[in-house]
């Protein structure tokens, strides 16, 4: 079933903050990928409060996609990430909250497939953007 | 860092046990990632690992390279599935070098391989300098 056209320009819901923490951020660094063969490895060992690797911010993205999918029922095994951009305002620091505010931005359809456009802005406590975070969402129908 | 310098590639294995440590860690439950049928029934061809954890192995190359740089701006299309195989490692390769020079900013063009097969189009970075 096609997603509805009608979502373009639509802003769901901010989600619910999220306090960056060391043991997440630490989680997080060390599952990016496992032995490495080659020169030496960058701080993904080092304090965490140096060390939130950049794609850090798609928890949030991802938080608010989830919302955004089961506001529209849309299986999340369905979903293909086809595209990701991360502009930052600043570093995200332990301690920091932030919570993701997803607008759909495009939508179109390709072969049966949904080509979801998001734009998800992550603020901070103060309500400071600290990154913005897009995506292309590949949505691959069937039955439903 | 100057434009056209080259940064020595870098190879990260990935496994099972990593999709599974990618996923609880970053909270994606997608089960593309952990189960063949599931992934076979959306036309993938085996279990993929995640495009995000590939952008991240691009991220802890980038930091690598320039220790630990602040990042201004980090992207790709996810163009060719990381097919992870049930027992064993698959090698995702990451290669950079330096695009341009400017107002401070260094800008990384990345090459993200699997099996010789580019599977980000048009990785890029840019870094504070």
């Amino acid at each position: 079933m096609p997603v509805d056209q009608s979502l373009v320009g639509r802003e769901f819901p901010p989600t619910s903050q999220r306090t960056v923490t060391p043991d997440e951020v630490a989680a997080f660094a060390s599952a990016l990928g496992g032995p490495i063969h080659g020169p030496v490895d960058g701080p993904v060992d080092g304090p965490a409060e140096a060390t939130v690797p950049p794609t850090y911010p798609i928890v949030l993205a991802f938080d608010a996609m989830n919302a955004f999918l089961a506001a529209e029922q849309i299986d999340l095994f369905r979903i293909i990430h086809g595209e990701q951009r991360f502009a930052y305002e600043r570093p995200i620091r332990v301690g920091d909250r932030l919570s993701a505010t997803l607008t759909v931005a495009s939508l179109r359809q390709i072969g049966g497939a949904d080509i979801i456009g998001t734009t998800s802005a992550i603020l901070d406590a103060d309500g400071a953007l600290v990154c913005t975070a897009k995506a292309t969402l590949v949505h691959t129908g069937g039955p439903t | 860092m100057m434009p056209g310098d080259a940064f020595d590639p870098i190879t990260y294995a990935l496994t099972r046990a990593d999709l599974v440590a990618y996923a609880e860690a970053s909270g994606d439950p997608n089960p593309i990632h952990q189960d063949e049928d599931v992934a076979r029934s959306v036309g993938l061809p085996g279990v993929i690992a995640h495009g995000m954890l590939t952008l991240g192995l691009a991220g802890r190359a980038v930091a690598s390279w320039t220790e630990g740089a602040e990042v201004v701006e980090l992207g790709c299309k996810f163009t060719n599935p990381v097919v992870v195989p049930a027992s064993g490692s698959v090698e995702v390769v990451v290669s950079g070098s330096v695009k341009k020079v400017e107002d401070g900013l260094v800008t990384i063009a990345l090459d993200v391989t699997c099996n010789d097969v580019k599977v980000l189009g048009m990785p890029k970075a840019v870094v504070r300098a």
